[in-house]
């Protein structure tokens, strides 16, 4: 089906169960309940999670293939995100003009930057990808292009925005006011009431996930292909490949702007879902997010950088919201003492110090778990298999990397 | 893509507790619900606090949050009931909001635009909050207003300083206590002429972006006004921590006055690094060198430590004021906290009473309700004298304090001294004024 | 002419910092081959070892003083250290004056400890790992270390001022007939910086223990092969590195207000620097450290700047890219080292 074969059609529509019924399964405390806090149902972080597994998926399909670590991805991420503003406040609301223009312009920044970067290799790779983002970071957030041309192109520190006298000379009389796909708005949402529970479904989640479906089965098809057979190559013998009379020039530089219009998409789908462009989606710490999404989640699987990211942007949002007066209520069945004493051991680890617990996390996943957090899910599914009794064949599982 | 900690004991629990009153599946958009974003239906309304809790302002965020509890507990009539007992408006009445009770959620800025805004938006989508509060830097103040404004409730912007918030960027949905660049050089310019004289030449290093240049622009056109030259304007990237090759040059440049448009880090390091050059003891022109710093805060004053002394600069609000609403304010805060609060936190505690009474007033959560109170609103009895919250623009306008650093600290946070509480009408523009031009404060939206 | 002194003096000063930084991650990852994401943290915690002394010397008894009051209208808390009540006033106050040099003695020890028991406990286990998972565990464990210091000192940064008679300006034109000012402390960092930097280069030149460290770092296993226990010499190493940053750390604390996440902000620039300087060739980590910073002083001046606004936010990345480019492997860089 599809040009895929059984295992991946399985990948597929598990991946596509469970971004379509996200809402449902991100959702599983019932609202006003304690443990509310953990739901991760609401159209923000919904987004985020699609967004930011396109974007892994992108830097894995470079990283995870080839093995080239770049350490400035997320200069394409905003050069997208850019795209998508300035198409809203030339044209008008509608993302669809900016999606393609964003794809198309970070495929161009992907070229040039890939064309010199790829001259070299391993930490030096890395050092000219990061270097080339900063630059461009450092000229977004102090605006110096807008500098030389006399009107603002990034806006600086503050982010791109619309303002009511900007052109958008598409926009009609009764057009909404805020991104939209052909009048079908992206903050529009719809409530589900079951019980206790509310489910959130929202317009701007639908498009992106449907995106990042699409994205997730070209990048399967990707790495099936003769194609990445080729990338893979690289990665395993540079030189051999050389003395075999070809050239990987081109096909790194090819994966490196298939990568960046990733990002580029990505970047343009962030502006789509909130119509702002900050310039700190460029600086070196968002390069190193998706870095650290992927290698979280499994380098070089098809599925490990989308958990990755969720994993990350599910701390980043669920963990620092948490303050001490929901740590008295979690406790709060607890005698008075060692309440305030649950709270006092628990207290550093949440809120502002999500870091902390981040950065511990990323410890103990990378120290216990090589693979990432899929080869979480393959020991413990081989831990199952093996409860069960079955003297079942688990070979298969732990010779292949689960793609 | 998901990643959610269901035990199977919890979801049994509150799969039982749900079960109790099955109610039929219902189907609705935010529009047919409510009759504006997030209208509270239980007996409790959410507020949102959103302020930087990681990264460099972490501790400015730590003690906005510190006064928004504070004014939680006032607003549901526990603790000393702080500045209720001093505020010219007598609505709130230590019940909550219109008879809710008043719950808060928090979320971290991390001080980037994007961060902050999906704090904010969690707050808004997930926690039902009805107006955000807090903040620590302009960028991301401008960025949450936008989303406030799209979003359909309430923004009180923290801390926040460039001309831009209530200027260019203004939004009709976000209101904004602190003072602005503006008000800081009309405060700074008459102080810094009797101090210094009025034949200067001034020297400014700014900070490479949007709240450096518009206070720029403000300092260098009230110096000038009376008098002052300014020699050169030099930009410096935000990510310097060094400021020594920016400041080396400042020796040979016949300047005798060094203004540094620089906030936090930056300010500490480049009052520090200045200093190390042995500024403030040379002459120059015949007259002592000077450095004035536009923006202190008590945090920064701090980070300085002995630098500050006999520097000049200008602050939205003191803990050593003594009107009877600064009073009651470090009183109840200093016997909570066993500290004095900041200018921020001060700002974030005096939006969350401002907010609580416009409700009460307008009767109304409806964020067009509550803009229609604010707006023009005139008290006093929160510090700094009588505030007006301006119509045209949601700036608000009171007192400014120039503030000198002390020579003789008696402990960390007795740093800085007022000098001079320079009146309202001093401070005051016309809403069309240059620096603030281009902006569009739109309609009010109440989101559905 | 004068200006132009100014700046290379700056540069140097700048570079100094960089250097040391520079030197002990290239240190690290000559001798055991791992990319230390920590390493600014390092640098950062030796800047705390100066705080936590001067705190630490500061410890006061209160007594209160009912004749003042403070904020609140309470008596005043009057703190006395208790150094001064031990040693009198105007011994305690010179100790308490030269915490930051002082804290040089007090951080080396801890430094290195720091550096045994993170080789020993974490980076041993991640020889054989790839890259990418030393840079996630080794980044996990800076952020854990940050995070910690933020627990304890707050994230404001604490000024830690240098010793008085240390903290004033000379004219060190004056020996050539120019008016060149410059703080002391950043002429004490930069004289600092090259004894360290050139203790470091004897140490391995003409020590035995060197000698087999650098044959190490060329060949590690045929060293292994000679009997010679390298582990031992590399952990040794580590500590080494480890003090190198903290005493770089230690060091700076005058210049610039430490805070906690003062590690990540040299983090990336200390990357480049490295890499500009070539991987794995020590020489080069220094020449690269000093060459950014008197390239960023430069871009710094006002003449340039005029001429090219905000140059100086991009200086060192655009240096490092023509460099990377004209030069493979960075300016003094092996081949082979790091590129695949």
């Amino acid at each position: 089906m599809l040009g895929l074969n059984k295992k991946d059609v399985t990948l597929l529509t598990f991946v596509a169960v469970l971004a379509l019924f996200a809402p449902f399964i991100l959702n599983p405390f019932p609202e006003g309940s304690a443990m509310a806090q953990f739901n991760a149902g609401y159209p923000d972080l919904m987004q985020r999670f699609a967004i930011f597994g396109i974007f892994a998926i992108g830097f894995n399909l470079l990283f995870g293939l080839t093995g080239y670590l770049s350490f400035g991805h997320a200069a394409f991420l905003g050069i997208g995100s850019y795209a998508v503003v300035w198409m809203y406040k030339l044209l008008d609301y509608n993302v669809l003009w900016g999606l393609p223009l964003a794809v198309v312009i970070s495929g161009i920044f992907a070229l040039g930057i890939g064309y010199v970067s790829l001259r070299r290799s391993g930490i030096y790779f890395s050092i000219l990808t990061l270097a080339f983002a900063q630059m461009m970071f450092a000229i977004s957030y102090s605006d110096l292009l807008g500098r030389f041309v006399g009107t603002t192109i990034t806006n600086g520190e503050t982010g791109l925005q619309v303002y009511t006298s900007d052109p958008q000379i598409l926009l009609g009389a009764n057009e909404p006011n805020t991104p939209h796909l052909f009048g079908l708005v992206m903050n529009n949402s719809f409530f589900l009431e079951v019980g206790a529970w509310q489910f959130t479904f929202n317009v701007g989640y639908y498009f992106s996930a449907i995106v990042m479906l699409v994205m997730f089965y070209l990048s399967v098809r990707i790495f099936r292909s003769p194609f990445g057979l080729m990338l893979r190559a690289i990665k395993s013998n540079n030189t051999r490949m050389s003395y075999t009379g070809l050239n990987p020039r081109p096909y790194t530089l090819a994966v490196f702007v298939i990568s960046g219009m990733y990002a580029g998409l990505a970047g343009g789908l962030m502006a789509a879902m909130d119509p702002l462009a900050g310039a700190e989606r460029m600086q070196w710490t968002a390069s190193g997010e998706v870095v650290l999404m992927t290698i979280l989640g499994g380098t070089g699987t098809l599925i490990g950088p989308v958990l990755g990211a969720g994993f990350i942007k599910y701390f980043e949002n669920i963990f620092s919201k948490i303050n001490d007066n929901v740590l008295h209520q979690w406790f709060s069945f607890m005698p008075d003492g060692l309440e305030d004493a649950m709270v006092f051991i628990v207290h550093p680890f949440i809120g502002k110090g999500w870091h902390l617990t981040l950065g511990i996390l990323f410890m103990l996943v990378v120290i216990f778990l090589p693979g990432g957090l899929v080869e979480g899910g393959q020991r413990l599914a081989a831990w199952i298999r093996s409860k069960r009794g079955g003297a079942e064949e688990n070979t298969k599982s732990s010779t292949e990397p689960a793609e | 893509m998901s990643k959610t900690d269901v035990t199977r004991r919890g979801v049994l629990k509150t799969g039982a507790v749900a079960g109790a009153g099955v109610a039929l599946p219902t189907i609705f958009t935010a529009s047919s619900a409510a009759a504006y974003t997030n209208e509270p239906t239980g007996g409790t309304v959410t507020l949102g606090f959103n302020v930087p809790q990681t990264g460099p302002y972490a501790e400015e965020g730590l003690d906005e949050l510190r006064a928004q509890e504070l004014a939680v507990e006032h607003l549901n009539g526990m603790g000393d009931g702080g500045c209720l007992n001093t505020f010219s408006s007598k609505a709130l009445k230590g019940n909550g909001i219109l008879g809710k009770k008043v719950q808060f959620v928090t979320g971290d800025t991390q001080t980037k635009s994007d961060a902050a805004r999906a704090s904010a938006k969690s707050m808004i989508e997930k926690d039902g909050a009805i107006m955000i509060n807090g903040g620590s830097s302009s960028g991301v103040a401008i960025a949450v207003q936008g989303l406030c404004q799209d979003a359909g409730v309430i923004f009180m912007a923290g801390l926040t300083h460039s001309n831009d918030t209530t200027g260019k960027d203004k939004k009709a949905n976000g209101f904004r206590h602190f003072f602005n660049g503006y008000m800081s050089g009309a405060a700074l310019a008459p102080v810094l002429k009797n101090a210094y004289g009025s034949d200067r030449r001034a020297y400014h290093l700014t900070a490479d972006y949007t709240w450096g240049w518009t206070q720029q622009e403000s300092i260098a056109a009230a110096t000038e006004a009376v008098g002052w030259e300014t020699v050169n304007n030099v930009l410096t990237p935000l990510a310097a921590t060094d400021f020594s090759s920016y400041i080396a040059p400042v020796l040979n440049s016949g300047a005798d006055v060094l203004v540094l448009n620089h906030y936090g880090g930056n300010m500490v390091n480049s009052l520090t690094n200045a200093i190390q050059f042995g500024l403030r003891d040379k002459m120059v022109n015949g007259k002592q060198f000077e450095i004035v710093v536009p923006l202190y805060s008590e945090l920064m004053a701090a980070g300085a430590g002995s630098n500050v002394q006999g520097v000049i600069g200008s602050m939205n609000w003191n803990w050593q004021l003594q009107d009877e609403g600064s009073k009651a304010f470090v009183k109840s805060f200093g016997e909570k906290y066993g500290r004095p609060p900041s200018n921020s936190a001060q700002t974030c505690y005096a939006q969350t009473l401002l907010y609580a009474d416009a409700c009460e007033r307008a009767g109304t959560f409806n964020p067009c309700g509550v803009a229609e109170a604010l707006e023009g609103f005139e008290f006093d009895g929160l510090g700094n004298g009588p505030t007006l919250y301006r119509a045209d623009d949601h700036q608000c306008f009171k007192d400014v304090l120039v503030m000198k650093g002390k020579d003789n600290p008696t402990n960390e946070y007795d740093t800085l001294e007022i000098v001079e509480v320079t009146p309202r009408a001093q401070v005051e523009y016309a809403p069309d004024h240059p620096m603030f031009a281009g902006g569009d404060l739109g309609k009010c939206n109440p989101g559905a | 002419m004068d200006a132009f002194l100014l700046q290379i003096l700056n540069g140097l000063d700048k570079g100094s910092a960089y250097a040391l930084i520079a030197l002990g991650l290239t240190l690290i990852f000559g001798t055991l081959g791992v990319v230390n994401f920590a390493h600014g943290a390092l640098f950062m915690i030796g800047a705390f070892c100066a705080v936590t002394l001067s705190k630490l010397l500061n410890l006061s008894f209160i007594v209160e003083d009912p004749t003042q009051k403070d904020f609140l209208g309470n008596p005043l808390k009057v703190k006395t250290p208790y150094i001064e009540s031990w040693f009198g006033p105007e011994v305690g106050s010179v100790i308490i004056d030269w915490s930051v040099p002082l804290a040089i003695l007090f951080a080396i020890p801890i430094m290195v400890a720091i550096g045994f028991i993170m080789e020993r406990g974490l980076i041993k286990h991640f020889y054989k790992r790839p890259h990418a998972d030393q840079i996630l565990v080794t980044f996990g464990l800076a952020i854990v270390l940050q995070e910690i210091v933020k627990y304890f000192y707050g994230a404001n940064p604490i000024p830690t001022p240098a010793p008085e008679a240390l903290s004033g300006v000379a004219n060190i034109g004056a020996v050539i007939g120019l008016d060149i000012v410059y703080p002391v402390w950043r002429i004490v960092y930069f004289c600092f910086a090259a004894l360290i930097i050139g203790s470091v280069f004897a140490f391995l030149q003409f020590t035995t223990f060197g000698m087999v460290v650098r044959a190490g770092m060329a060949d590690r296993e045929t060293v292994g092969l000679l009997g010679i226990n390298i582990d031992r010499r590399f952990t040794i190493m580590f500590g080494i590195a480890a003090a190198v940053a903290g005493l770089a750390g230690v060091m700076y604390t005058p210049i610039n207000s430490p805070n906690y996440h003062m590690g990540m902000d040299f983090l990336v620039l200390s990357f480049v620097v490295v890499v500009v300087g070539g991987m794995g060739s020590l020489p080069g980590a220094v020449l690269a450290g000093f060459l950014l910073g008197i390239l960023e002083s430069f871009a710094s001046m006002n003449e340039v700047k005029n001429w090219l606004p905000g140059i100086d936010q991009i200086i060192i990345y655009i240096v490092a890219i023509i460099i990377l480019l004209t030069r493979p492997r960075g300016l003094m860089g092996r081949k082979g080292v790091m590129e695949d």
